[in-house]
């Protein structure tokens, strides 16, 4: 029953994906990628990391992909005429209503397997005070240099970012 | 009756109630606020519609199915339809995981009063409240105007900033309650709610709670003077009821949040645990018309200045404030 379900949402990400790379309009894009997103952390949960699932949903679909959909309106990237020409309706909203639809399918056959039972569920399933413990102690100097790197890059964004701003008003303070 | 049977129809009953009151209550919000207000600006408020104006969210819903639905040329037809379904349903799905009294007896099982006790019930909450941007964002995108675009632009930037400081302000609550689900974050305030162990975090997550409903003093997105309504501009009949009724709904919630991370949920002495948790969420909602009454509406640059440089510096000094008083008091 898992690998069966297993195999669903490992189609469900292809397609998405692949939907979401192939799509003229960037808004579409993102919804296809946040569909994919939510068929990964589903494959989590099924792996017994129900932390990471939430994770990814909350940082993936709830974080970086509402930042694409502001980059993609802060800049206008409107679908030109030819996207609105795609062809009928159906065409547009069936692909997502199939994929939905695959995901709620998974998610109550999810339901249906008792954590309980074993077989779904492994025995290294991983309760947050498991995951946080092992995080912070087996794998705390990975964690500490990953964290360092993302602090450089902020500040370098940051840096980045101030020495544009200064450039474009002269009249400004050297 | 078999065992299942009962089982089922107890977890059925327990649904329809739920949805029943937190849509009534929704509805009935909207009254509250539109008197309250009245009242503060010394005039009466609704008061035509049945007695003391009580039927008034009827008649609004009437009114609202009755209008015409419109959507605009050029706008993203799917998307539009889709929007305003997308930010009530997040709005409803959070109350899950809200455990609104102690676990009850009825005919011989027990019922935990929530509907879903995860044991990372926290986390729940904050994934669907970030999911609850879309509503918003694809919204105010599809709707192809420009007022809409620069509500749905502000909105986003506003939401993603202060949940930021939101869920930082939740780390000390779970670090106290030493787990994810808010059933035993409420049974670790029995003695002391936390509102009084970290005021600080309590403060926090109340302003984030305000920006996140995106009322007064941070309505930017639907800012009317500048926005028209901002990204639900385009949005007519019924279709602008739901993003309405997500919005109230989404203050219950937060309501609900705030009574079930500081307030010490159901716990309160004499009176039952619904009744002591209806009268914090309500207390809450008040307090949040209280201040949409009073407040003035802060400017963009002051919104953006205020997150990111004052409250999210301040909720990360509280986690290390708060990590540190904890180990030293395991000595």
């Amino acid at each position: 029953m898992a690998t069966w379900i297993f195999y669903i949402l490992g189609a469900v990400a292809v397609v998405a994906t692949a939907m979401a790379v192939t799509r003229r309009n960037p808004v579409h894009s993102v919804i296809y990628l946040v569909n994919s997103f939510f068929a990964l952390a589903m494959i989590f949960y099924l792996l017994g990391a129900p932390l990471v699932a939430a994770w990814e949903v909350i940082i993936y679909a709830g974080a970086i992909m509402v930042l694409f959909l502001f980059i993609i309106m802060m800049l206008e990237l409107s679908p030109g005429e030819e996207a609105d020409r795609q062809g009928p309706g159906a065409l547009q909203w069936l692909p997502v209503l199939l994929l939905g639809a695959a995901l709620l399918t998974c998610t109550l056959l999810l339901l249906q397997l008792d954590p309980a039972a074993g077989q779904a569920v492994p025995n290294w399933y991983a309760s947050p005070r498991d995951f946080g413990y092992v995080l912070f102690h087996e794998y705390a100097l990975a964690v500490e240099i990953v964290s360092f790197q993302l602090l450089f890059a902020a500040v370098g964004a940051f840096y980045v970012g101030r020495a544009a701003s200064r450039e474009k008003q002269p009249g400004g303070q050297q | 009756m078999p065992e299942w049977l009962i089982i089922g129809l107890l977890i059925v009953a327990k649904l329809g109630l739920i949805f029943m009151v937190l849509l009534t209550l929704a509805a009935y919000l909207v009254l509250a606020e539109r008197k309250i207000l009245g009242r503060m600006q010394l005039r009466p408020g609704p008061n035509r519609v049945g007695p003391f104006g009580l039927m008034q969210p009827l008649a609004d819903v009437i009114k609202l199915l009755t209008k015409e639905d419109f959507i605009p040329a050029r706008a993203d037809k799917w998307l539009f339809i889709l929007a305003p379904g997308l930010a009530a349903v997040t709005a409803l799905l959070t109350f899950a995981v809200v455990p609104f009294g102690p676990p009850l007896t009825l005919f011989g099982h027990q019922v935990p009063l929530v509907v879903c006790d995860l044991n990372i019930g926290v986390l729940f909450f904050l994934g669907l409240s970030s999911l609850a941007v879309y509503g918003m964002t694809l919204g105010g995108w599809a709707s192809n105007s420009k007022y809409s675009l620069m509500g749905a632009i502000r909105g986003l930037s506003q939401l993603i900033s202060y949940e930021l400081s939101m869920g930082l302000a939740l780390v000390p609550v779970v670090m106290l309650a030493r787990s994810f689900s808010l059933t035993d974050i409420v049974m670790a305030q029995a003695d002391v709610p936390f509102a009084l162990v970290n005021p600080l975090a309590f403060l926090i997550f109340l302003i984030s709670a305000v920006a996140e409903s995106k009322r007064i003093p941070f309505d930017l997105p639907e800012a009317e003077n500048e926005l028209v309504g901002g990204f639900h501009t385009e949005y007519s009949g019924m279709r602008f009821g739901l993003f309405f009724v997500g919005e109230y709904i989404n203050l219950i919630i937060l309501g609900s949040m705030l009574t079930v991370f500081f307030l010490g949920g159901w716990m309160g002495p004499f009176l039952p645990g619904v009744v002591w948790f209806s009268i914090k969420v309500l207390f809450v909602c008040f307090f949040f018309i209280w201040v949409r009454g009073t407040m003035p509406r802060l400017r963009y640059d002051q919104l953006m200045h205020f997150g990111w440089k004052i409250l999210l510096p301040l909720s990360l000094l509280n986690v290390l404030l708060t990590g540190a008083l904890l180990l030293w008091r395991q000595g």
